[in-house]
């Protein structure tokens, strides 16, 4: 959801312009307390209780063929979610920051749709749809084609959820940058996909690994969406957090811990590469990065 | 006689670059298939109960309970959220302390973490027997299993849209602007609550909504924590669930239509907010 903007340096300021020295301890030590009760600690929980009985349980956790096949399951949705969003967003911002047209904005507004819609509603909408009580329901219980509560569902939520991440991360970087260079390329006789490949693609490089590495977090950890057209069948519809879940709600909390601990590393990950690019590439990042 | 040339109106503007044709297409039939063609579903659905429909299961008494839960106490969070936020978007573009880095990464973290994951680290951190929850039980505060528990999983969720959005302003304050006022007399609290706040309060009501949709639709990390005891601590997403698995399509629907439409009345109002904005103060 974030932009991606560097966090400028604190310019040195005269003392009429900024708050005095107690004030400012207060207000930082406030901060970061409020930050580290709220944020920091439920992260340090997720290990120590994962650890909480040795290295042996911890691992143990692993073992059980329904998490292996959890993590399986996860590490399919996401690897056909992910790239099938990274192809729209690029196809969604050529089209629409390459060219002018006439409902642009309702466009972009019906992109980010999915970020508006609970998670929850997101999975209904399929069960709506391809349920047996949905509208395309008869038809496809008549041809034999499970959508809902297999991996066709899954990843139909997956890829709802994610679906703005790359389009509105490269849209507003790609209007800012703006056709000239196209251009040049193609007065000089280039053809369009190897202009594409050598001009566009090398200025949003950054940009879409930033927003694939957003986009394959949140596929990898979504809840809410996939719990409800997943069915919870352990072993075969049963994603990591549903795992978690299961595993929790059994009050078999190290394990429950151990395999939230895995996603609690990927984002731990995630955000160390994210403030990493947002360091280096702030500007080739996001548009406006500096003054944004 | 020749008519005159008038500048027509275009649907597109020409252009040399090319693929308009296959990205746009591609495009609209994503959006068409993934996005739109199920949430019409819903609508058609929705609409075939009627208003009266609709109005019967918002009025169920269970149903009303859990509305009220969730949009009450989503403002309550997301007023926190926005305040803390402020403070802390503050302190980390205006501060320069050890690990201002590091504190400023650590704010993305509820986006990063798995909604799932965050819900049962709360719910053990804040049960009777957790780290925080025993603390709070000496003082004769249950925090874990009650609606507090919802306020906190739905403060942890909102922060950072609240920090994201007024962070940026901030950064682009004038500071001669301050010292301006500075320097015409006004002490620092008058110069913060007169110069300073009043071009940021777009920006904060932006991070307050935004805070306020996350906490109305979010499921995952509230779940655990709540307790979903019906009426007292059961959010209007987990009885779109509960009324899913008990085959009642009807009562599903129909709260998930009215969650979409106050999402899409935030969406609005942060629509209108910053159209003001622009007006007002000349940006977002």
């Amino acid at each position: 959801m974030s932009e991606a903007a560097a966090l400028p340096r604190v310019s040195p300021q005269p003392a009429v312009a900024t708050e005095g020295r107690p004030v400012r301890w207060v207000l930082t030590a406030l901060a970061i307390g409020f930050l580290a009760l709220f944020l920091v600690l439920p992260l340090i929980t997720v290990f120590a209780q994962a650890f909480a009985k040795g290295w042996d349980a911890y691992r143990a956790a692993f073992d059980e063929p329904d998490a292996r096949s959890a993590i399986r399951l996860t590490l399919t949705v996401a690897a056909i979610a992910v790239p099938f969003n990274l192809v729209f967003g690029v196809a969604a911002s050529w089209a629409i920051a390459k060219f002018e047209f006439v409902g642009k904005n309702l466009l972009v507004t019906l992109i980010d749709l999915p970020f508006s819609v609970s998670p929850v509603v997101s999975g209904l909408i399929y069960v709506l749809l391809f349920g047996a009580q949905g509208l395309l329901g008869p038809w496809l219980l008549a041809n034999d084609i499970q959508i809902i509560f297999a991996l066709p569902g899954i990843v139909l939520a997956t890829i709802f959820v994610t679906f703005p991440f790359v389009a509105r991360q490269l849209i507003p970087l790609m209007q800012e940058q703006g056709n000239a260079e196209e251009e040049a390329a193609l007065t000089l006789g280039a053809s369009g996909w190897h202009v594409f490949r050598t001009v566009t693609l090398p200025n949003i490089r950054w940009a879409l690994l930033y927003s694939v590495l957003l986009c394959n977090a949140r596929a990898m950890g979504e809840f809410g969406a996939v719990a409800v057209v997943s069915g919870h069948i352990r072993g075969l519809t049963n994603t990591i957090p549903l795992h978690v879940e299961i595993l929790y709600n059994e009050y078999n909390f190290v394990a429950s811990f151990a395999v939230a601990s895995v996603l609690a590393s990927l984002a731990l990950v995630t955000l160390v590469i994210k403030s990493g690019l947002e360091w280096r590439y702030s500007d080739e990042l996001a548009a406006g990065a500096r003054r944004h | 006689m020749p008519e005159p040339l008038r500048p027509r109106r275009r649907l597109m503007q020409p252009s040399v670059i090319p693929g308009f044709g296959l990205a746009f297409g591609y495009m609209l039939t994503c959006l068409g298939l993934i996005v739109l063609l199920p949430l019409a579903a819903l609508v058609a659905r929705a609409s075939g109960l009627g208003l009266s429909g609709i109005w019967e299961v918002a009025t169920d008494p269970r149903v009303a309970a859990a509305l009220k839960v969730s949009f009450g106490i989503s403002i309550l969070a997301a007023l926190t959220a926005s305040t803390f936020g402020f403070l802390v978007a503050w302190v980390l573009t205006r501060y320069d302390f050890p690990g201002r880095r590091v504190v400023d990464a650590v704010v993305d973290l509820p986006f990063a973490l798995p909604t799932a994951v965050a819900g049962i680290a709360l719910a053990s951190l804040y049960a009777p027997n957790g780290l925080v929850g025993a603390q709070l039980a000496k003082l004769g505060i249950q925090a874990a299993y009650t609606p507090l528990g919802i306020y906190i999983a739905m403060v942890f969720i909102g922060l950072p849209f609240a920090v994201r959005t007024v962070q940026p302003l901030i950064v682009e304050i004038d500071r001669e602007i301050e010292e301006a006022s500075a320097t015409l007399g006004a002490d620092r609290l008058h110069t913060l609550t007169r110069v300073i706040l009043p071009p940021l309060i777009p920006a904060v009501l932006t991070g307050f909504a935004l805070a306020f949709a996350r906490g109305v639709g979010e499921y995952g990390s509230i779940i655990f924590i709540a307790g979903n005891l019906p009426y007292v601590s059961e959010i209007a997403p987990l009885l779109i669930v509960i009324k899913l698995s008990e085959f009642d399509y009807k009562g599903a629907c129909a709260i998930a239509v009215i969650m979409l439409a106050i999402s899409f009345a935030t969406l609005l109002a942060i629509n209108l907010i910053q159209a003001w904005s622009r007006r007002r103060f000349g940006y977002v």
